[in-house]
């Protein structure tokens, strides 16, 4: 016991679950972003675009995630010379949130295109009566809707995010909690299972929590019909 | 027109892959198996991606690490078609000895005295050293010239969180191989890569990196590369034989002159060729 | 019900020509990505004919290609199967009429949920090599497998859960008035039919099954993405070797989640009535990489 807990005054584990949580953060806000555009676009009557967002999404859900944050380092990173700050952490922690958004804005899209479709035919054909055109409508009536009816798969991408942000190891963030875990256990092999379960029950902590409230939000926010 | 063909062979090999897969999951041999305990075989263990020490060039292997190996097998008595290579990475050399998965190690294995404790070792068959790769054009020449600069290492490696500690002003990005720390300093994002000499010496001198890149040539650490034998093992004394005899007749010297070329480097003549020490 | 039909109005000549300008201008953006990507890479060289012929040479698929894509099939294959028997077993367990048995599957179930699959991944690869149960060239095998399946396995579980309470009441009250006990209906009556209506969520899942199985990357098992890298490293053209493993990936994934797709179209005069809504949702799970 002594000696599990002298592991977490030489391991900061705490700070690594923070680059996480922050990694999650920032991707979550960007995949919301792009991942709306493409919903629209999917949604939109205009062919390139519909075909635009139908290929985005088949291509970033089907590549494995791995690649992609690989790809950010090596293509964007090295071989692009992309800089997205000055300092060069601060600049690769940027790219794995591109590499994170990216990925994960292909299930947003999915997840509000599931959400649209929760929205009765109705609700379109009223707002076609009183006269509105295709962006006031969806942004009026269609997509305040779908974004009730989307809470609880967008709930699951938000889930999934947390716990992909572990793979930006090995894209470049390596002070990440897989990073510091393994870091951990191959100096501490005897004490690998408490190490594991210390990592597993902070994910745990850090998702149920989430899962429980978007469950209870979309239930709360669904639109009475 | 014949790679045309290769190319459309390969594509249905693909499909035909992916259509048995969709069909179940019937094709679940298991691999590899015990080591065999005869003499004219040999499973050696080396790196697989290490270019210039142990590299698997699709069917055939090259590099130092490599070349010792197969002195060292013929000298047993083993001929080169009757040695098995098998991959040996970093954490899993001490394991594959432990449980005899292999004969014997040939994989930038340091003698250390922890790792004395588990596995014996043959030679040292040779001397390396920290050190650092830069762009052929830099003027960094040593870790003193790094403070304000971009170093990239490997994830863990015990050998930039050095660097890191002496030069606070160094800043470090951990990657999962050399190969990517290469790859970005071709693109000028990183300033230096720091590992072994012999290791820097084989990425630089990949065809594709020829002329990129160069060895500063300042060591500062001394790792001895050993044969990774089991513990016990009775091989120690005509390992470290065959070690003396391709020092003696220049083999040694050739393989790492060929197995280098290309990368500007010359190893530290003061401590190689090195010479074995006593078995225990 | 289709959005694409009801969000707009038959276009009349005015919403033709803007449509017509919207598509123009789409078309014009996508164009420049796509030519701003292509510039980026030819101007450090990544499209030159040396960093792709390697692609078009026999020994590239017979030693790398291949075997890498062998692999990567393999620990998919078995991952399928053995995530698709613990989904059953934990899926029937979280429906059991003995609380503690629901109790504690729940509980396994939502904690494998919530656990990344890297770190199962990581943990049993240190785990199992330091242990000696397993010769050290296994574990990376077995680790990825075992992550693999305590997730995926989960995951279905609660498909199989989703899909039985998504039936109908009738179907148990059936079961039970011919004289089934409780356990017997759900097993012989209520899973079949629950099985048939997820398949398609299955089958999405076994895209991400295939997915994560490029984590074993980061654990040294040699799956596609690992001998590409090493190709990559070999050639010096990494960036182009990682683009054809991403290829790979996406064609064999689209044609599964087209088949996905296919299949609950066919299915769904099955499933409907019932709520298919419940299934569409698990099948949207994101899971991980």
């Amino acid at each position: 016991m002594e000696d599990y807990l002298s592991l977490f005054e030489t391991y900061d584990v705490l700070a690594a679950f923070w680059i996480n949580i922050q990694l999650s953060f920032w991707a979550a806000l960007w995949a919301l972003a792009i991942g709306t555009v493409l919903a629209l676009f999917r949604i939109s009557p205009i062919p390139s675009l519909q075909w635009f967002g139908a290929a985005y999404v088949n291509i970033f859900r089907n590549t494995p995630l791995t690649i992609i944050l690989a790809f950010g380092f090596l293509g964007l990173f090295s071989v692009l010379q992309v800089s997205l700050a000055s300092d060069l952490n601060d600049s690769l922690f940027r790219i794995a949130v591109v590499g994170l958004a990216v990925y994960h804005a292909a299930f947003v899209c999915e997840a509000i295109r599931s959400g649209v479709n929760t929205v009765p035919l109705g609700q379109a054909e009223a707002a076609r009566a009183i006269g509105l055109s295709f962006l006031p409508a969806a942004r009026l009536i269609i997509l305040p809707q779908a974004f009730r009816g989307a809470i609880a798969p967008l709930g699951n991408v938000l889930i999934a995010l947390i716990k992909n942000s572990t793979v930006a190891a090995a894209g470049s963030v390596a002070a990440e909690a897989s990073g510091l875990m393994k870091t951990m256990i191959e100096f501490r092999s005897d004490l690998v299972i408490p190490i594991f379960f210390t990592f597993a029950l902070g994910f745990v902590v850090l998702v149920i929590p989430i899962g429980l409230l978007t469950t209870w939000a979309s239930k709360k926010l669904a639109v009475a019909r | 027109m014949r790679k045309t063909r290769y190319a459309a062979a390969a594509v249905a090999a693909v499909a035909a892959l992916t259509l048995s897969a969709c069909g179940g999951g019937d094709s679940a041999e298991s691999e590899g198996g015990g080591a065999s305990g005869s003499a004219d075989s040999l499973r050696i263990g080396i790196k697989f991606d290490q270019p210039g020490l142990g590299y698997d060039e699709g069917g055939s292997y090259s590099g130092f690490d490599v070349d010792v190996a197969k002195y060292v097998a013929t000298e047993l008595g083993v001929s080169e078609e009757n040695i098995e290579f098998v991959e040996a990475p970093s954490a899993n050399r001490e394991n594959l000895l432990q449980n005899e998965q292999v004969d014997m190690i040939f994989a930038t294995y340091s003698i250390t005295d922890t790792r004395k404790e588990t596995v014996d070792f043959a030679g040292p068959y040779f001397i390396a050293g920290q050190d650092l790769l830069v762009p052929t054009d830099s003027d960094i020449t040593g870790p003193e010239d790094l403070e304000g600069k971009n170093l990239c290492s490997v994830t863990g490696s015990t050998s930039a969180q050095k660097i890191k500690d002496q030069y606070p002003g160094v800043q470090l990005v951990e990657q999962p191989g050399y190969a990517e720390c290469v790859t970005a300093m071709g693109g000028g994002q990183i300033d230096a890569v720091t590992t072994d000499d012999i290791i820097l010496a084989g990425l630089a001198a990949q065809e594709s990196n020829a002329g990129k890149f160069k060895v500063v040539g300042n060591t500062f650490s001394e790792e001895k590369y050993g044969v990774g034998l089991p513990k016990g093992s009775d091989r120690c004394e005509d390992i470290n034989a065959a070690i003396t005899k391709m020092i003696d007749d220049k083999a040694w010297e050739e393989a790492i002159t060929s197995n280098t070329e290309g990368a500007d480097y010359t190893y530290n003549a003061e401590l190689n060729p090195p010479t074995p020490e006593p078995c225990a | 019900m289709s959005a694409q039909q009801v969000l707009f109005d038959a276009p009349g000549p005015r919403a033709r020509r803007n449509i017509m300008i919207g598509n123009i201008v789409g078309v014009l953006i996508a164009l420049g990505i796509l030519a701003w990507v292509i510039q980026a890479l030819a101007e450090k060289g990544q499209l030159e004919a040396s960093m792709w012929t390697p692609f078009l040479e026999a020994r590239t698929w017979e030693f790398f290609i291949l075997p890498g894509l062998a692999n990567t099939l393999k620990a998919a294959a078995v991952a399928i199967v053995t995530s698709v028997l613990f989904g059953l077993i934990f899926g029937i367990g979280r429906l059991s009429h003995v609380t503690p048995i629901r109790w504690a599957a729940g509980i396994v179930v939502e904690f494998l949920r919530a656990v990344p699959v890297l770190l199962m991944m990581i943990f049993f690869w240190l785990a199992l090599g330091s242990s000696g149960a397993v010769p050290p060239q296994d574990a990376p095998f077995i680790a990825v497998v075992t992550a693999l399946t305590l997730y995926n396995g989960s995951v279905i579980a609660e498909l199989v859960r989703s899909g039985v309470q998504g039936l109908p009441k009738g179907q148990r009250e059936a079961g039970m008035a011919i004289g089934l006990t409780a356990g017997q209906s759900l097993r012989s009556v209520e899973v079949p039919q629950a099985l048939i209506a997820m398949l398609p969520a299955l089958i999405s899942q076994f895209v991400v099954i295939l997915k994560d199985s490029a984590l074993g990357f980061i654990i040294t098992y040699p799956e596609l993405l690992q001998f590409m890298r090493r190709l990559g490293v070999g050639e010096g053209n990494i960036i182009p070797s990682l683009m054809v493993a991403a290829a790979i990936f996406i064609v064999i994934n689209f044609g599964l989640s087209s088949l996905a797709t296919r299949l609950s179209v066919l299915l769904s005069f099955r499933t409907k009535g019932r709520r298919p809504a419940t299934v569409e949702a698990v099948a949207l799970d994101p899971a991980s990489t």
